[in-house]
């Protein structure tokens, strides 16, 4: 019997801090992720993490500011002044804990100056801020006895009475599905990239907790808005951090220009990130790219900065380019990063289904609105996942019995099983491949109606050939045969409600940017896009955007 | 920009399946076109994506973060996603097997189990002496920065999987797990420094390590364990902590290669490269306890994986007695 107050489904950094804080709390908690926890692709996050120290005189404010602005102003300015507010504290509090943050003169926390934002107030770790922040949160979790169901697959959300009450997984090791029932259930199950071809995302990140919220009911908000980065690495598009650029480095184009010049004067390569990966596009298709890239130049900050500040991507370009960072330029290209759609709930985690909380990238609180700043992500995970338990812990009290349920895991096994035993299909892999180079193409950098109906009529041909792809592991132990085709499933889903977003916002903003439409309409689209689903088929739905001090302008970078 | 020269490589696969002949290993061959910028990662995926789904893996980030990839090819463990197809290929032929020193779940995907319990089992976590500070902790930037030479650890297992101590000494707590410890030791924030050295020094601690440098070549991420644990070692000494400890199990370790059948098990499984460091880790053992003797330090200066030929001699010697 597997029974829980709080249920937190993946155990990244949202879902670690979130398990944390309902231990604290003294509630029966559990994680359940697919991979080891310190697996999670939180890890990869290299530059850092934002915060407005205000005791050193910086100004949260300012901070919700630029936040907001680099938003397109999409974002729910309440919930940025929440992240804002709550920065500092959650920031000192994971130094305390132990990550080993940068240091000034003085001993104190030092910091970088990231992307969309005037002040440095980027606090990192190297360039593995993500890693060492996951493997702090991890250790506090091993410090506290935390119960993790490690390599256990999530396949369905338990709903009874409309209130989420837990899930069915599936043990990897065994291949048994079994039912866990929980009082809450928090999704922490972290981003979709692999919806599109290529991505800085990993292998893992198939938008699963999205599909799991989408079809028990909830609804995916804003999920046009696909975050490009800037210096994705040619090719199977590894990332190379914003820290380059926070710490001084150069883009070029063919003639050797810094050409973010003539795009943005002022903040130069340390634009908001739609604008940058734009400006580059613009200069590729305009015959100024090198192989269809441009160049982040280091070259000037010298070995010695960047072997202490940039390690690892001084270790991504030597061993996946051969190329020396200190003496040569490295190309890249605008590469999918980050879902700033999601599951949406408020500023404390709630979704529109009792019971069921969401927090980290699979969530959409929105803070991030159109286009999300450097080192915000990792600010959104601890700020929400914390919160978004205080509110689960909240709920559980309320909560009498638990699940009854007898005959959804039946069903769910029955429905694995005829997956496993089906012979003669097509290949998941076929299927994934047509999706992620139809949704880069579609729904890219630059998109329009027809790039868009392109991209929905491709997924929706393959959301019919799904059902007939066949495995070729029939069996139970670590099969990761069956896992794929599970998550490509999930991933057609998401990938659905992405082009609906898409073609229903007819403006640009922040990363939607339609070259049919090229205009931002305050007018008509100061809204949120959502889709639902219902009776088996998505319906689309706008909501308000909450405006509380900062009131739409002209961007300008 | 990508170059598509393209050519065919086989690659054998070591794999084994709990469900099918009662877990025994056996040894297929694949034979895949690829591109000349592949990794071995990239050989895999492409295998379990076109040719045969029943290969059993693990990987995430492809780009040597998560951790979860190690494995071993031609012999030595290594981090597939890291690991450039042309760097090790010879004659357009490769040998995957899974990391070693834990068990197998199936093909290529190890179980973890006991990597974790030993992480767990040396208080992976800050320790603060007093109340936390009102902001954060001050600490010079030089400790952090030395300390992100740690953090970087991935929790990969490529060390432990290599480890010639682990393959002949179930109780070790290995490379990955001393240099964690290690990480907590050289905080400054960190209050227990004493108390986890007390417990370093018993069996499986760190006077267990033969410094065959194993842990140091292969590590992707330039951790370089032996030398924390080195580190840990002078520093328990400064510290008076030579209860001689170290010379005890010096002394336990010899009776356990001596013991009957554990040698030759030994050196039937480590067939050439652990070979070696056998024959350089009895070769100290003499060294360590005469040290600890006299009272002085046992020798900490790592020699050079270049001495590798010179051991090779003094193996042919040995065997031409
Ligand atoms: C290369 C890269 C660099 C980045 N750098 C930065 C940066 O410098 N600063 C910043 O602020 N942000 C950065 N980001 C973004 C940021 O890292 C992520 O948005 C954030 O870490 C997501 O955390 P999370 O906890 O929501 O999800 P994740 O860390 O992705 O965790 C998801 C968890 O869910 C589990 N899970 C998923 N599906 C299932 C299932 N079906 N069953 C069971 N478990 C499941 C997984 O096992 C995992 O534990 C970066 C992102 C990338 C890709
Ligand atoms: S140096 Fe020590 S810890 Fe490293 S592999 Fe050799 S025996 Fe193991
Ligand atoms: S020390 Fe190196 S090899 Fe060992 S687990 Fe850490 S990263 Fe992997
Ligand atoms: S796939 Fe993550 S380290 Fe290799």
């Amino acid at each position: 019997m597997y029974e829980h107050d709080v249920l937190i489904v993946g155990a990244g950094l949202a879902g670690l801090r979130a398990a944390l804080e309902s231990i604290d709390a003294g509630k029966n908690t559990a994680m359940i992720s697919k991979v080891h926890p310190v697996r999670s692709h939180s890890g990869a996050a290299q530059g850092g993490i934002n915060a407005a120290l205000t005791d050193r005189g910086d100004d949260w404010k300012d901070h919700a500011l630029s936040t907001i602005k680099g938003s397109d102003y999409l974002a729910d300015q309440h919930a940025v002044e929440i992240m804002c507010q709550e920065a500092g504290e959650n920031l000192i509090e994971l130094e305390n804990m132990g990550v080993i943050f940068s240091r000034n003169e003085e001993g104190k926390l030092g910091t970088r100056r990231f992307g969309g934002q005037t002040v440095a107030r980027t606090f990192f770790v190297g360039a593995i801020t993500g890693s060492a922040m996951l493997h702090v949160l991890y250790e506090q979790t091993v410090k506290k006895q935390a119960k993790v169901y490690e390599e256990w697959f999530v396949t369905k959300l338990i709903i009874e009475d409309g209130e989420c009450r837990g899930v069915i997984a599936m043990d990897m090791h065994t291949g048994k599905l079994e039912i866990i029932k929980a009082k809450s259930v928090i999704l922490a199950t972290g981003g979709a990239g692999r919806i599109f071809e290529p991505s800085t995302n990993a292998l893992i990140c198939t938008g699963d907790g999205l599909a799991l919220a989408y079809n028990a009911g909830a609804s995916l908000m804003d999920m046009e808005m696909i975050q490009y980065h800037p210096t994705g690495l040619a090719g199977n598009g590894i990332l190379l951090s914003e820290g380059a650029r926070g710490e001084g480095a150069y883009l070029l184009n063919s003639e050797g220009e810094r050409f973010m010049e003539d795009y943005a004067p002022e903040y130069l390569e340390l634009a908001s990130r739609d604008v940058v990966s734009r400006s580059e596009q613009t200069e590729i298709d305009a015959g100024r790219g090198v192989d269809g890239c441009v160049l982040l130049d280091c070259r000037h900050l010298g070995r010695e900065k960047i072997e202490e500040r940039l390690g690892y991507l001084q270790e991504v370009a030597t061993e996946f380019r051969g190329i020396d960072l200190a003496e040569q330029p490295i190309p890249v290209k605008p590469t999918m990063h980050y879902i700033m759609g999601g599951i949406k709930t408020d500023e404390s985690g709630r979704t529109n289904i009792p019971g069921l909380y969401a927090a980290g990238e699979c969530a959409n609180v929105s803070v991030h609105g159109g286009n999300r700043l450097g080192a915000n992500s990792l600010l959104d995970t601890i700020v929400f996942g914390r919160r978004s338990a205080r509110a689960a812990i909240e709920y559980v009290s309320t909560v009498k019995t638990l699940s009854k349920n007898k005959t959804e895991l039946n069903n769910e096994t029955k429905r694995i099983e005829s997956l496993v035993n089906r012979t003669n299909g097509e290949r998941s892999a076929t299927l994934r491949n047509e999706m992620g180079v139809s949704m880069t193409e579609g729904i890219g950098v630059y998109r329009d109606a027809d790039s868009i109906s392109m991209a929905k009529n491709k997924i929706v041909d393959l959301i019919k050939r799904y059902p007939n792809t066949a495995i070729d592991n029939k069996g139970k132990v670590f099969n990761t045969d069956l896992i794929f085709n599970l998550e490509l499933g999930y991933m057609l889903d998401v990938a659905l409600t992405m082009c609906i977003g898409a073609e229903e916002r007819k403006e640009s903003r922040g990363a939607h940017f339609r070259t049919d439409m090229t205009e931002r309409d305050d007018k008509n689209w100061l809204k949120h896009t959502n889709v639902k689903k219902k009776n088996g088929e998505p319906i689309f739905y706008t909501s308000d955007v909450t405006i509380t001090n900062w009131k739409p302008e002209i961007r300008k970078y | 920009m990508v170059q598509t020269a393209k050519k065919t490589v086989q690659i054998t696969i070591k794999r084994q399946d709990p469900e099918i002949d009662g877990n025994k290993p056996y040894f297929q061959d694949y034979n895949v076109e690829v591109e000349d910028w592949f990794t071995v990662l990239d050989v895999l995926i492409k295998i379990r994506e076109e040719i045969d789904g029943t290969l059993s893996l693990r990987c995430a980030c492809r780009a040597s973060i998560c951790g979860s990839c190690a494995m071993r090819v031609n012999g030595q463990a290594k981090l597939v996603c890291k690991t450039k197809l042309s760097s090790v290929e010879k004659d357009n032929k490769i040998l995957v097997e899974p990391v070693g020193n834990m068990p197998v779940i199936t093909d290529l995907t190890a179980d973890f189990k006991p990597f974790w319990d030993k992480f767990n089992a040396v208080d992976p976590y800050l320790r603060p002496g007093s109340e936390a500070p009102e902001a954060e902790y001050i600490a010079p930037n030089e400790d952090m920065v030395h300390l992100v030479g740690v953090m970087n650890c991935i929790m990969c297992g490529c060390c432990v999987s290599d480890c010639t101590v682990l393959e002949v000494k179930d109780n070790f707590l290995g490379p990955a797990a001393l240099a964690k410890s290690y990480r907590f030791i050289a905080d400054p924030r960190d209050n227990t420094e004493n108390e986890r050295l007390e417990k370093l020094l018993d069996d499986g601690g760190i006077w267990d390590c033969t410094r065959c440098m194993q842990c140091v070549e292969v590590c992707p991420k330039d951790v370089d364990p032996m030398s924390r644990i080195m580190a840990m070692r002078s520093n328990s000494l400064n510290k008076n902590m030579n209860k001689s400890y170290g010379a005890r199990h010096a002394n336990a370790f010899t009776s356990l290669i001596k013991s009957s059948g554990v040698l030759n098990e030994t050196l039937l499984i480590l067939k050439t490269k652990g070979f070696f460091n056998i024959i350089e880790l009895i070769k100290l053992l003499p060294l360590a306890i005469s040290a600890q003797l006299a009272g002085k330090r046992p020798p900490f200066l790592s020699h050079s994986i270049k001495n590798k030929d010179k051991l090779k001699k003094i193996f042919k010697k040995l065997e031409n007695k």
